[in-house]
């Protein structure tokens, strides 16, 4: 499988009272064809923008994005209308995502209708068809979103980002505004539709037991800026940063007898406007040592395709 | 009775169906109709037109026709709503100024309703400086009192009902295109905005399909409100002779003429006042059961 989208040094900085804000930050990574990458960080890290730029929904500051090897990060707005039947992305609010006013068949319809795809007939069978794949039952074509509950809702966002057949889906946090039980078939039904149309995930996330099973690699993200990237299996085994490491000890584990080391983070997130050149992680951090005041960490390879940024990496970890 | 009302029952059963498969119009229209105050401001509106389009079919009198000697009788057989201080029907200049009334609010509403959802919508939607520029030319025209610009415009373009209504609909611009602008600048931070975009809907596109549609419970609320407040305008501007000349009947200017006979003579205030009052009325029901049948999240 080839590599379907290569990002490098991507940045996305957003003008505000205080300066600029870094919601990206020198962000590179590759996901191949029929692989998903899991993005993680915790609310405000700039993984939703991340997602957002990579789809050229937002231009970026800086970095190239490249899809199948061509560079579309400066593409006329004509060529970035025809990514849109490449590239889609499902939204995290099954609510505010579906306009209120279509019925369920309209809004599965209305990418067609922006390209003039298929006449009426043609648009009407591939919405039937769009239905079965999410598991929709025809009944509900004409009904309106309210009518339905958030799972069935969020099958419409999935259903009207297959219509225009897309090769590549940024999921911007696609469950984490369902129930749990509900969540689980959201995510079967996703990693079947990968299986069986051969599509390639960004997953955006801030629930890492969520990416656990449907990623390939996982990367993880503080204040716009990489902190881990590897595969997911090393991440829940081995996580080496300091930060990865407290996210991963959150998790709840259900089971009474299980003891493990805590590492608990502990004040607040530092902000993302005009940050110093230091880690940025260094406020929460509780191996901090001079050296991380002195500059950011560089983004480096410490085991086979595991990459950490962070300056004491060897000692925290026994390397 | 209880078979009347599974009669009922399975018609309004069958309507729904047939309703379902043919198309949204339809289902609104069905939604309309079977709203009963909504249906009667529709009623109210409706025959006030039919009054005031057939107004020869409804009276044997001539609104311009003077008859000193018959001034201020009183209602009676001859005169069913007495006759004003030339000795005109009343009755007769009610129904036929309703012409000039209903067609100048009418029309002024529907132009600055227009206006404000062209520009309104372009302000909230793109933002930025396209926002910035059409905000401060409605403050420049906001900043204006709106009689003073109706007067301003009226003695430039001349009176008449064309002049009129526009000098009237000038005023409606900016409050419409503001509730617009807010409006569809709450619209544009929903998700399906983004959707929309992502899924390469063009900007026009996005906003006739997906912004306009879910503004109309505002705009129509906004727009049966300004027809009252058009025809208070249109009185305003007949009154010191800018609008509607003299022998014109109009309503407004009706009214102004009864406003110096209050004390001795009812008729000329009372019964223009009503006519206005229940053109307000029906517009304002029947505004508000549209909205209601657009909404498909009141349904049944």
């Amino acid at each position: 499988m080839g590599e379907l989208i290569r990002v490098e040094h991507l940045k996305k900085y957003f003008n505000t009272p205080g300066g600029k804000l870094h919601a990206v930050d020198d962000v590179s990574f590759v996901i191949n064809e029929g692989d998903t990458l899991g993005v993680v960080g915790e609310s405000g890290c700039g993984k939703s923008t991340l997602g957002r730029t990579v789809l050229k929904l937002i231009e970026p500051t800086d970095g190239k994005i490249f899809y199948k090897g061509r560079d579309i990060t400066d593409i006329t707005e004509k060529e970035n209308k025809q990514l849109r039947k490449k590239m889609q992305i499902i939204f995290q609010d099954p609510y505010s995502s579906l306009n209120p006013r279509k019925t369920v068949s309209e809004l599965i319809a209305d990418p067609l209708k922006a390209f003039h795809m298929l006449d009426k007939a043609g648009r009407a069978q591939k919405v039937a068809q769009l239905m079965d794949v999410v598991g929709l039952s025809q009944r509900f074509a004409n009904s309106y979103p309210h009518e339905l509950d958030g799972g069935r809702r969020q099958r419409i966002g999935v259903a009207r980002a297959l219509s225009l057949d897309p090769e590549f889906i940024v999921c911007d946090e696609p469950v984490s505004a369902l129930d749990v039980s509900i969540q689980a078939q959201i995510l079967n039904l996703l990693q079947d539709l990968q299986r069986d149309r051969g599509l390639t995930y960004i997953f955006v996330t801030h629930d890492l037991s969520v990416v656990r099973h449907i990623s390939t690699d996982i990367l993880v993200m503080y204040i716009g800026a990489m902190v881990e990237k590897c595969g997911a299996k090393d991440l829940f085994k081995a996580p080496l940063h300091p930060y990865t490491k407290g996210l991963l000890s959150a998790i709840p584990v259900p089971n009474i007898d299980h003891v493990r080391e805590k590492v608990k983070l502990q004040g607040e997130l530092t902000s993302p406007i005009e940050p110093k050149d230091e880690c940025r992680f260094i406020a929460r951090c509780p191996y901090a040592t001079e050296a991380c005041k002195q500059h950011m960490p560089e983004f480096q390879e410490v085991a086979p395709n595991h990459f950490v940024a962070c300056h004491n990496v060897k000692t925290i970890n026994n390397m | 009775m209880t078979r009347k009302k599974q009669r009922d029952e399975k018609l309004a059963a069958n309507l729904t169906e047939l309703t379902r498969k043919q198309g949204q119009w339809r289902e609104v229209l069905m939604r309309l109709v079977r709203n009963k105050v909504g249906m009667f401001g529709a009623i109210l509106c409706i025959a006030l037109v039919i009054l005031c389009i057939g107004a020869p079919l409804f009276t044997k009198w001539d609104p311009y026709e003077q008859a000193v000697i018959n001034k201020f009788i009183y209602p009676g057989r001859e005169h069913i709503f007495g006759t004003d201080d030339f000795g005109r029907d009343l009755w007769a200049r009610l129904i036929y100024g309703g012409r000039y009334s209903l067609l100048i609010a009418f029309g002024a509403t529907c132009f600055s309703t227009c206006m404000g959802v062209l520009l309104g919508s372009i302000a909230g939607y793109f933002g930025g400086r396209t926002d910035l520029l059409i905000t401060r030319f409605l403050d420049i025209l906001q900043a204006i009192p709106s009689l003073l610009l109706a007067i301003a415009i009226s003695s430039a373009l001349g009176s008449g009902p064309f002049n009129t209504m526009l000098a009237i609909s000038m005023g409606g611009i900016a409050g419409g295109a503001r509730m617009m602008r807010s409006v569809v600048m709450s619209i544009r931070g929903n998700e399906y905005i983004e959707a929309a975009k992502a899924t390469g809907s063009s900007n026009a596109r996005t906003i006739a399909t997906h912004v306009l549609p879910n503004t109309i419970a505002p705009l129509i609320i906004n727009a049966s409100l300004s027809i009252g407040g058009n025809i208070m305008s249109i009185s305003g501007l007949s009154f010191i002779g800018l609008g509607v000349q003299a022998p014109t009947p109009e309503w407004g200017s009706i009214l102004a003429v009864g406003k110096t006979y209050i004390r001795d003579f009812w008729p000329l205030v009372v019964f223009p006042s009503m006519f206005i009052a229940i053109t307000i009325f029906g517009f304002n029901l029947f505004g508000d059961a549209l909205r209601d049948a657009l909404d498909p999240k009141l349904k049944d």
